[in-house]
C-alpha cells in the first residue's frame, strides 16, 4: 500500500496496525500530528477497543502508559523536546520497571532559548534513561521501526523510543509503503507481559531496592540491553522479509567499502549525506556514510567494524555538546581506542538546514586535515559579533 | 451520613466489632476474613496511622470489589515501609511508580482494564499528603477532570514524614516541622498557607469526595464502600496521625484522630457531584483545640516556655469556623 | 496468566506475603497482655456476685447462662432484684458516662425468669459426709446452707419461725417482696436436699451441736431498740418489727387513723408504708436529723413520700398519749449532731411505731465475746469456739439482706475449708477497673431503662408489688449497657486497630491472642480497648 502521506500519518497508521490497547499523549510540536491522527483513528473505531487518553502533561502521559503497560496493555505515547524532559523521571521509571512501552519522539531542540525545530538534543539527553533509542532515517523507516520496536520491547521488557526528526520527517509528505495490518499481526504477537497487575495472581511492582541489590538490578538491565542489541537485527530482518523491504535496525552503511573517510550520522540528515557521498565519489573522493539507527544500546561492535581501517571519521552531532566534544563522537572514540581521528561536527541545531554544500565542505576540510576535533557547521560568527558578543 | 448508627447496643456504633451485632453491621476489620491487603512484617513506625488507614481502606475496597482490586501507590512512607526488597507486605496487585504520578498511573491501569473489557476489576490509587496535595496534585486534578474510574485516597499526616518531617501543603498552621521550625517570631508553619485538597476535589464536581479518619472505622469503611459503589473519579481524604512527625505517643494515634474530628479541626463530610451531601456531626464535642494540640510535640511551642494565647485562639477560631461552616455541632449541644 | 508466568523481574517485582519474614516483634519495648480487671460492680457487691460476669451472657440473651453464673454466688436473684439496695449500681462506671446500668432490674428479670422456667440447681459435689447445722433461716443462714450443700455437705437449718426466710419474710413487706417469689427461691434450696427444722428455737448451743461437725449461727438482730417516751396509759406504742411481722402474717393490727413512726431507717419507711396499707390516713415519720442524714435508702424515702407518707425531720418525740404526741424541734450542731431547741409542737397521733433499730438477742451466745452487742468473729466468720461460725445481722456489719447473703457464702466456704482441712482458694488480687482505665468513647449514650411502678392510688390499699420488672426487650437493652469494665467483651477493637495485624482472633468466646512475632508494642490496642482489658507491660530485655 504505497501512499503519498505525511510522516506523522504514516507513523500513526503503523502504530494503529500494532494494535495498541492504550494510547495517551499530551500535545507538543512537532509530535501533534501523530497523536491527532491516532485520536481520529480511535474515535472512528479503527483502534478497536483501544483507549485514547488525553492527559494534562507529558509526565502524566508516560505515567498513564506505565500504569497501562503494567496492567498488560500494549501502550503507546509520543512526545518531543520539553515534553520528553518533563517525562524524564518517568522515563527512568518505565525502563527500571521493565515496561515495554513504545514512544515516538518527534525530535526537537530544547530551550532555552525555546525553539520548536528539529535537532536531537531531546532524545540524546535521555540516552542513559534505560530506553532503547532507534533513529529513523526517513519516513518509511520511521513507520517500519514501530512494529519492530514493539516486538523488541515486549521480548526484552525494555521500552523503546523511535526518534523521528521533527518537521523534517513528521511533517514531510512523501511516498510510504504502509504495511498491511495482517502482515503486522503476523509479525507482532499479542502482548504477553512478563509481569502484570492481576487480582488473580497479585504481585508487587516497584519495590524499593537498597545497596544490597541495586547494582545487580543495574547489571541485569545492562546485560538485558546487550541481549536487545542481539535480537534487534534478527527481528528487523524478520519484519523486513514480511514487508519485502530493507529495515535497517543497527546501522546502514552507504558506499563505505574502501572509503578513507567515513561520515557517521543519525536521522534524516543521512539522506542528504548519502547524496553528498555520491557527489564526492563522482569526484573520486574516497568517502562513505554510516547511518546509525540504534544509539541505545550502543552497537560497539558494529561501530568498530565500520571504523576499522579508515583514515578519518567525521560525526555529525545533532545535539548540543556543551562543555565537551560531541556525544556520539565521544562514544565512538571510546569504542575504537587507538583508531582513526574522530571529528565531531555539530550540525543542524534548532532546525538549521544541513546542506550538501556544507557537508561537502566539512568532508573536504577533514580530508585536508583542517577539521578540528570539534567544530560547528555553518557557524555565523558575524551574527554573534554584530550583537557585540565574542565568538 | 451513610453510617447508620446502631443505637441499641452499647458499643456497636463505634467499636470495630461487637459479638452482639449481626456480622454485616460490624466493620470489615472485625472479620477474620478481611483481606489484610497490607499484612504483617511491614516496617511502619510503631503506632503508624497510615499503616492502619491503608489497611482499613484497602480491605474495605477489596470487599466492595469482590477481591478484584489493583492498587497504585505514590512514593512515600507507605510505599517505603511496605516494599523494601526482598519483602512486600501487599497482598493485592500493587504498583509503585513515582512520587508525583500515582493518579496518572492509576488512570493508565483503568484505561488498560477498559481496553481489555475488564469491567469488574477496580482501581485504587493512594499516597500521602505530599504525593497527593503537593507533587502529585496536577496528576490528581487531571485524573479527576478526565473522570477516570479510580478511587484515589490521600493518607494525610500533614507533612513529609518519610524524609524527616518537612512541611507539606497539608501541614496545619503553627505546626512545627523540620522546614517550619519552632523558632523566630512566628514559630511553626505559617497561617494562611496550605490547601484543602478535599474541597478542591469537590470543586471538580466528581461523583464522590469524602473525608475520614482512622478513628471512626464504621464511617471510614462506609465511605470507602459508598465510593466503590460509584464509578468515575472519586476521592477520599483520610487523616492519619503520625507519631514520628506529630511527636505523639504511639498509642495515641487513634485518639488524636478522634480529637481532630471532635475539636472541629478536621471536618468529616461527604460530597457528591460537587455538593456537600452529608456531614458527620461532632459526637461529644466540640472539644477545645488545646486537648488535641497538647499531646503533640509539634505544637509544644504553643505551651512552652510560655503559653501562646494568640496562636491558640487563632487555631481555636479555625475549629469554630469549621463547626459553623459545616454545621458540625452535635445534636445535644 | 498465573502459574505459567515467567520469573518475576529481579528485586523490583516481589511475590506477595514475603514481608512475613520480617519479625517486627523485635522492635518491642512493651507488650500488651489481656489482663482482666475487677469491675467496680463486682467489687461493691456485698454478696460477692460476679455482676459483669453474669451480665455478659445476659447481653447475648443467654439468660440461663447468666442466671447460673449469678447462682454460683447468690441463690436469691429474684429476691435480690427486689430488695437489694444495689451498691453495684452506685459503683457502676457507667454512672460517670450517663447513668448506671440497671443491674438490679436485670437480676430480678433473671430471677423471675428462672422461677417461670423452673430452673433448678443441684448439689453436684461429691458428698463429704460432714454435717452442718445452720441456726436461723434468714438470708445469711439460707445462703450458707445453699453453698454448703453445693459443696457436698449435709445441712440442717433450724429456725424458731414456722416459715423460712427470717427478715425477708417477717421484716420486708410483701409490696416489696411478694411471698411467692420468696417461697420459690427458698423452695429451690430445699429441693437441693437442705433439711429444715422449723418452729424450733435453739437455746442451748452445746446441745444443738451434737451430731454436727460445724454450726453456723445466723439468728439476726431481732430485739427492737426502745426509747424512753413518757406516755399516757392510753398511748398506743408498738415496735416496727412487730408491726411488720403482724402484717406479714395477716394479723389484725389496730393502729388508728393517724400513725406516727419514730426513726429514720428503712424499717421506719417500711412501717409507715405498711401503716398506710393497713388503713392509716396519715402516716408521719418523725426523725431527729435531716433528710440527707437519714439512714434510709433514698429510693425507700422517695417511694414513701410518693405514697403520701409525711416526714418531719429534725424532731424528737418528747411525749405521747392516746390522741397526740409532743415533738421537740431539733437543730444540728456543727458536727451534725442533733441538739434540742426547747421548742415543742403537739401533733395528733393514734399510735406510735418505734423503728429505732434492733439489737442481737445474745441469749444463745452469751458465752461468746461481743463487739457493740454483736458476736465477735474472725475473718473466717469463726467465733471463739472452734467449729462455731456466725454471720448476718448478728455479727458486726451493715445489716442488709445482701450483706447477710455474702456472709453466708463466705462463711460456707470457710466452713468447708475447716471441715476438709484445705486452704481456701486464694485468688490473686485484681486491680480495680476504674473509670480512668476505660475508653468511654466507644460506649454509645444509652439512658437506663426505668422499671414500671404500681400506680400511686393502688399502693395505699394493697400489698401488691410496687416496682415491676423489665420485659425481655428492655432487660436486654439494660444488660447491654454494661461496659464490661476491665473484661474483654470481644468488641474487636484490638483486632481491628492494630497497625501490624498482630492480633489473632481466636473465635467467639475465646478472645484474642497477641502475635508477638509482629507486635511492635505501640499500645494502640490497650489505649483503644473500651473496657481497659489490655495492659501494657515492659518487655524484658
Amino acid at each position: 500500500m504505497r501512499e503519498q502521506i505525511e510522516g506523522s500519518q504514516a507513523v500513526a497508521r503503523t502504530v494503529a496496525s500494532c494494535r495498541p490497547d492504550v494510547v495517551c499523549a499530551y500535545p507538543i510540536s512537532p509530535q501533534t500530528h501523530i497523536v491527532e491522527a491516532l485520536a481520529v483513528l480511535a474515535r472512528t473505531g479503527k483502534l478497536g477497543a483501544a483507549q485514547f487518553v488525553n492527559v494534562e502533561s507529558e509526565m502524566a502521559a508516560l505515567s498513564v502508559a506505565i500504569g497501562a503497560s503494567a496492567t498488560g496493555a500494549r501502550t503507546y505515547t509520543a512526545t518531543a523536546s520539553q515534553g520528553l524532559l518533563f517525562m524524564a523521571e518517568a522515563l527512568y521509571n518505565a525502563a527500571g520497571l521493565g515496561l515495554p512501552i513504545v514512544m515516538t519522539v518527534a525530535n526537537r531542540a530544547i530551550g532555552a532559548p525555546i525553539n520548536i525545530w528539529n535537532d536531537h538534543s531531546d532524545s540524546i539527553s535521555q540516552r542513559d534513561s534505560g530506553w532503547i533509542q532507534l533513529y529513523a532515517l526517513d519516513n518509511q523507516h520511521a513507520a517500519d521501526l514501530h512494529p519492530v520496536a514493539y516486538r523488541l520491547a515486549e521480548e526484552v521488557s525494555v521500552p523503546v523510543m523511535v526518534c523521528v526528526d521533527g518537521f523534517v520527517l513528521t511533517h514531510a509528505v512523501e511516498p510510504v509503503d504502509l504495511a498491511e495490518p495482517e502482515r503486522v499481526d503476523a509479525f507482532l504477537p499479542p502482548f504477553r507481559p512478563r509481569q502484570v497487575l492481576d487480582p488473580a495472581d497479585p504481585v508487587t511492582i516497584g519495590a524499593m531496592v537498597g545497596p544490597e541489590a541495586y547494582t545487580e538490578v543495574r547489571y541485569l538491565a545492562h546485560t538485558n540491553a546487550k541481549r536487545a542489541l542481539e535480537r534487534l537485527p534478527v527481528l528487523a530482518a524478520d519484519y523486513a522479509a514480511r514487508v519485502d523491504r530493507s529495515v535497517p535496525a543497527i546501522a546502514d552503511a552507504y558506499r563505505a567499502v574502501g572509503a578513507e573517510t567515513l561520515v557517521i550520522a543519525m536521522g534524516s540528515v543521512v539522506g542528504t549525506l548519502e547524496d553528498t557521498v555520491d557527489e564526492l565519489r563522482g569526484e573520486g573522493v574516497g568517502v562513505g556514510a554510516l547511518g546509525l539507527v540504534a544509539f541505545r544500546p550502543f552497537p560497539v561492535d558494529v561501530i568498530r567494524a565500520a571504523v576499522a581501517g579508515r583514515e578519518r571519521v567525521v560525526v555529525l552531532e545533532r545535539a548540543q555538546p556543551t562543555g565537551s566534544t560531541g556525544v556520539i563522537g565521544t562514544e565512538i572514540r571510546a569504542a575504537v581506542p587507538g583508531g582513526p581521528p574522530i571529528h565531531s561536527v555539530v550540525a543542524g541545531l534548532g532546525g538549521r538546514p544541513v546542506t550538501r554544500a556544507s557537508l561537502k565542505a566539512v568532508i573536504e576540510a577533514a580530508n585536508r586535515g583542517e577539521l578540528p576535533e570539534l567544530s560547528f557547521m555553518d557557524l555565523d560568527t558575524g551574527l554573534i559579533e554584530a550583537a557585540g558578543s565574542r565568538p | 451520613m451513610t453510617t447508620q448508627r446502631v443505637k441499641f447496643y452499647q458499643v456497636g456504633s463505634f467499636a470495630v466489632g461487637n459479638r452482639l451485632l449481626d456480622p454485616e453491621q460490624r466493620t470489615i476489620q472485625s472479620g477474620p476474613d478481611r483481606a489484610n491487603a497490607l499484612t504483617s512484617g511491614h516496617r511502619a513506625c510503631r503506632g503508624c496511622g497510615e499503616a492502619l488507614g491503608a489497611r482499613f481502606v484497602q480491605d474495605a475496597a477489596m470487599r466492595a470489589a469482590g477481591g478484584k482490586l489493583i492498587s497504585v501507590n505514590a512514593t512515600g512512607c507507605l510505599e517505603v515501609f511496605s516494599t523494601p526488597f526482598p519483602e512486600t507486605a501487599w497482598q493485592v496487585p500493587w504498583i509503585h511508580s513515582l512520587f508525583g504520578n500515582a493518579p496518572s498511573v492509576a488512570s493508565g491501569v483503568a484505561a488498560a482494564l477498559r481496553a481489555k473489557g475488564d469491567t469488574r476489576t477496580r482501581v485504587l490509587g493512594q499516597g500521602g499528603d505530599g504525593g497527593t496535595v503537593d507533587i502529585g496534585f496536577a496528576s490528581l486534578s487531571g485524573m479527576f477532570e478526565r473522570g477516570d474510574d479510580v478511587l484515589f485516597v490521600c493518607y494525610d499526616n500533614g507533612g513529609y514524614m518519610n524524609t524527616g518531617v518537612q512541611r507539606s501543603g497539608a501541614t496545619p498552621p503553627a505546626a512545627r516541622t523540620a522546614t517550619t521550625p519552632a523558632v523566630g517570631p512566628a514559630p511553626g508553619n505559617p497561617f494562611g498557607q496550605g490547601k484543602d485538597a478535599a474541597r478542591i476535589a469537590v470543586a471538580h464536581r466528581i461523583p464522590y469526595v469524602a473525608t475520614a479518619t482512622v478513628a471512626d472505622l464504621h464511617d471510614l469503611e462506609d465511605k470507602v464502600t459508598a465510593a466503590m459503589e460509584l464509578h468515575g473519579a472519586r476521592y477520599l481524604h483520610v487523616l492519619v496521625p503520625c507519631p514520628l512527625g506529630w511527636g505523639s505517643d504511639a498509642s495515641e494515634t487513634v485518639k488524636l484522630a478522634r480529637l481532630a474530628v471532635e475539636t472541629g479541626l478536621f471536618p468529616l463530610y461527604e460530597a457528591r457531584e460537587g455538593r456537600i451531601a452529608a456531614v458527620t456531626r461532632l459526637r461529644r464535642g466540640p472539644v477545645p483545640v488545646e486537648e488535641y494540640l497538647r499531646p503533640q510535640k509539634r505544637y509544644r511551642h504553643l505551651f512552652e516556655p510560655e503559653r501562646d494565647e494568640a496562636t491558640l485562639d487563632r487555631l481555636q477560631s479555625i475549629a469554630d469556623a469549621n463547626i459553623d461552616e459545616y454545621g458540625l455541632a452535635s445534636e445535644e449541644s | 496468566m498465573t502459574r505459567d508466568r515467567q520469573p518475576l523481574p529481579f528485586a523490583i517485582t516481589l511475590a506477595t506475603g514475603t514481608s512475613l519474614a520480617n519479625r517486627t516483634g523485635a522492635w518491642r519495648t512493651e507488650r500488651p497482655v489481656y489482663r482482666d480487671l475487677l469491675p467496680p460492680c463486682n467489687n461493691a457487691c456485698p454478696a460477692g456476685e460476679n455482676v459483669q460476669g453474669w451480665l455478659y451472657p445476659a447481653e447475648a440473651g443467654d439468660y440461663e447462662g447468666a442466671w447460673r453464673t449469678l447462682m454460683a454466688d447468690n441463690p436469691f436473684p429474684a429476691i435480690m432484684g427486689r430488695v437489694c439496695y444495689h451498691p453495684c449500681q452506685t459503683a457502676c462506671n457507667r454512672g460517670l458516662l450517663d447513668e448506671a446500668v440497671g443491674i438490679n432490674a436485670v437480676e430480678r428479670f433473671l430471677g423471675d425468669h428462672a422461677i417461670e422456667q423452673g430452673w433448678t440447681v443441684h448439689a453436684e459435689a461429691a458428698p463429704t459426709g460432714k454435717r452442718v447445722l445452720v441456726v436461723g433461716a434468714g438470708p445469711a443462714g439460707l445462703s450458707a446452707a445453699y453453698h454448703l450443700r453445693l459443696l457436698g455437705h449435709e445441712v440442717t437449718v433450724a429456725d424458731a419461725a414456722e416459715e423460712p426466710g427470717g427478715m425477708m419474710r417477717y421484716g420486708i413487706p410483701a409490696y416489696r417482696l411478694p411471698r411467692d417469689v420468696l417461697d420459690a427461691e427458698i423452695g429451690r434450696i430445699e429441693r437441693m436436699g437442705v433439711e429444715f427444722d422449723l418452729g424450733r428455737l435453739v437455746t442451748d448451743l452445746d446441745a444443738a451441736r451434737e451430731g454436727y461437725d460445724a454450726v453456723f449461727l445466723a439468728v439476726g438482730a431481732q430485739l427492737s431498740k426502745r426509747a424512753y417516751i413518757p406516755a399516757g396509759e392510753s398511748a398506743r406504742l408498738l415496735d416496727a418489727l412487730t408491726l411488720l411481722r403482724s402484717a406479714a402474717e395477716g394479723e389484725t393490727v389496730r393502729l388508728g387513723r393517724r400513725v406516727v413512726v419514730y426513726g429514720g431507717g428503712d424499717t421506719a419507711m417500711d412501717a409507715a408504708r405498711t401503716a398506710r396499707r393497713l388503713g392509716a390516713t396519715e402516716a408521719l415519720v418523725v426523725y431527729r436529723r435531716t433528710r440527707e442524714r437519714m439512714p434510709a435508702h433514698e429510693s425507700e424515702v422517695a417511694e414513701a413520700l410518693e405514697e403520701g407518707v409525711q416526714i418531719r425531720w429534725l424532731s424528737t418525740i418528747a411525749a405521747a398519749d392516746g390522741e397526740s404526741i409532743t415533738v421537740e424541734r431539733m437543730e444540728l450542731d456543727e458536727t451534725g449532731f442533733p441538739r434540742a431547741t426547747g421548742e415543742f409542737d403537739t401533733l395528733a397521733a393514734d399510735s406510735v411505731v418505734l423503728a429505732l433499730g434492733q439489737d442481737v438477742d445474745r441469749a444463745l451466745v452469751e458465752d461468746l465475746p461481743a463487739v457493740d452487742g454483736a458476736v465477735a468473729v474472725d475473718d473466717d466468720f469463726m467465733t471463739e469456739t472452734p467449729g462455731v461460725f456466725a454471720g448476718g445481722d448478728m455479727v458486726p456489719s451493715e445489716r442488709t439482706a445482701t450483706v447477710a447473703i455474702g456472709h453466708g457464702k463466705r462463711a460456707a466456704r470457710r466452713i468447708h475449708s475447716w471441715l476438709t482441712a484445705t486452704e481456701p482458694k486464694a485468688l490473686p488480687p485484681m486491680p480495680l477497673a476504674a473509670f480512668e482505665r476505660l475508653n468511654p468513647w466507644y460506649y454509645a449514650d444509652a439512658p437506663h431503662q426505668v422499671r414500671p411502678r404500681l400506680e400511686i392510688a393502688r399502693r395505699t390499699d394493697t400489698f401488691d408489688e410496687v416496682v415491676g420488672g423489665l420485659d425481655a426487650e428492655t432487660v436486654l437493652f439494660e444488660a447491654r449497657r454494661c461496659m464490661s469494665c476491665g473484661n474483654c467483651f470481644e468488641c474487636d477493637n484490638c483486632y481491628g486497630m492494630c497497625p501490624d495485624n498482630a492480633i489473632v482472633k481466636l473465635g467467639p468466646g475465646k478472645g484474642f491472642a497477641i502475635d508477638l512475632d509482629y507486635c511492635k508494642g505501640c499500645g494502640i490496642c490497650a489505649a483503644e480497648c473500651p473496657a481497659g482489658a489490655i495492659t501494657m507491660i515492659e518487655e524484658e530485655s
